[in-house]
């Protein structure tokens, strides 16, 4: 009896371990996360609109549909990234995801305070490497750190209401994302 | 060898319900709704993260908005869209909100008129402000969300441009619409 209760804790024990492993492991097995489905109708470094969802067809699940989507799938391997979209009338948001699909930074129009929003993404190594006087002399100049070199731009264009549409969608087809 | 497979059982049980059921650290429910702030951030826990990488969704980031979730009505009864259930109140402050209703797993549900949701401007309010939204089969004057006759559902309400997030504890500082269901077919 002894025994058995020994063999169940240990069986518990192990359990757990194989528990908290899947667990951690799983986001980097993931075949069918967002980042791959982007990655099916993206090139690297370029601004490319998602088609909006529909019953039969869609980029990925939870979309919100009432939003224009563009994304810039960004690889920052050989240099940084310049990034720029002119705001909309009615809500842009630009919101940046690693490679593992985690937001880690986003901005609206509002926060941004102008016509456009523009930034430089980098890594903390090219960062790093920026001539110091640079970083002083433009204040205004906002970098944003991307902690994978690969990851997500994604630029969503709200339409409160249907007409609203075709203002969004020319928002976001004047988004620009290109190494420099 | 016995114990080898209890092991097993445990383990990627425990992986499966907490990956499937939703049931991430860190949520703010109010009422039906539940919100989960942090997956927004880089601060995303590693059940928020293995759910997304499961789903294959892309979350709000935190300074974009939030996403409330409900999968059943204020009584704890699951959403059916066989029945029709009313949505009534205000939302917590934002620039704009919109509301959704997806399947089960995160689809878009068809409907005869093409209708997936609402945004804040298309709503018609009554004269306090509020709002009443019929969720249900059958066409109704109004607001009408049409469920498509889908047996289970969700409703997703996201609140863009927001000052609710993690800090946010309670219904004062965000009032959230109650989900009351009525008939059913």
């Amino acid at each position: 009896m002894m025994r058995f209760a020994l063999w169940m804790l240990a069986a518990l024990l192990l359990g757990a371990i194989v528990h908290l492993t899947t667990v951690l492991v799983l986001p980097g097995l993931a075949t069918q996360d967002a980042y791959a489905r982007v990655s099916a109708i993206a090139p690297v470094n370029a601004v490319v609109a998602v088609p909006p969802p529909t019953p039969d067809n869609e980029v990925m699940p939870f979309m919100d549909p009432a939003f224009a989507m563009s994304v810039c799938r960004y690889d920052l391997s050989r240099g940084s990234l310049k990034f720029s979209v002119p705001i909309s009338q009615a809500y842009t948001s630009v919101s940046f995801y690693t490679r593992g699909d985690v937001p880690y930074y986003a901005i609206n129009d509002r926060a941004a305070g102008r016509r456009v929003i523009e930034l430089d993404l980098m890594t903390a190594a090219q960062r790093a490497d920026l001539p110091e006087n640079e970083d002083i002399t433009r204040a205004d100049r906002l970098i944003v750190t991307s902690p994978t070199s690969t990851g997500l731009i994604v630029i969503r264009a709200l339409t409160p209401e249907a007409g609203w549409l075709t203002a969004a969608r020319s928002t976001l087809a004047a988004a620009r994302c290109r190494p420099q | 060898m016995f114990a080898l497979a209890v092991a097993a059982t445990i383990g990627l049980g425990a992986t499966w319900m907490a990956l499937t059921r939703g049931s991430a650290y860190g949520g703010v429910t109010i009422g039906a709704w539940t919100a989960w702030p942090k997956t927004g951030t880089a601060g995303i826990d590693p059940y928020a993260r293995a759910m997304i990488a499961r789903t294959g969704e892309l979350p709000v980031g935190s300074g974009d908005g939030v996403a409330f979730y409900a999968r059943t009505d204020s009584a704890g009864e699951p959403l059916d869209g066989r029945c029709d259930v009313l949505l009534s109140g205000i939302t917590p402050q934002a620039r704009f909100w919109t509301l959704t209703l997806y399947d089960r797993t995160g689809h878009l549900v068809a409907n005869s008129v093409r209708r997936q949701g609402f945004t804040s401007q298309e709503i018609i309010r009554k004269s306090d402000g509020s709002f009443d939204i019929i969720v249900g089969p059958r066409v109704r004057p109004g607001n009408w969300l049409p469920t498509g006759g889908v047996e289970k559902y969700q409703l997703v309400l996201r609140l863009y441009d927001t000052p609710i997030g993690m800090s946010t504890r309670s219904e004062s500082e965000a009032p959230m619409p109650s989900i009351t269901k009525d008939s059913c077919q």
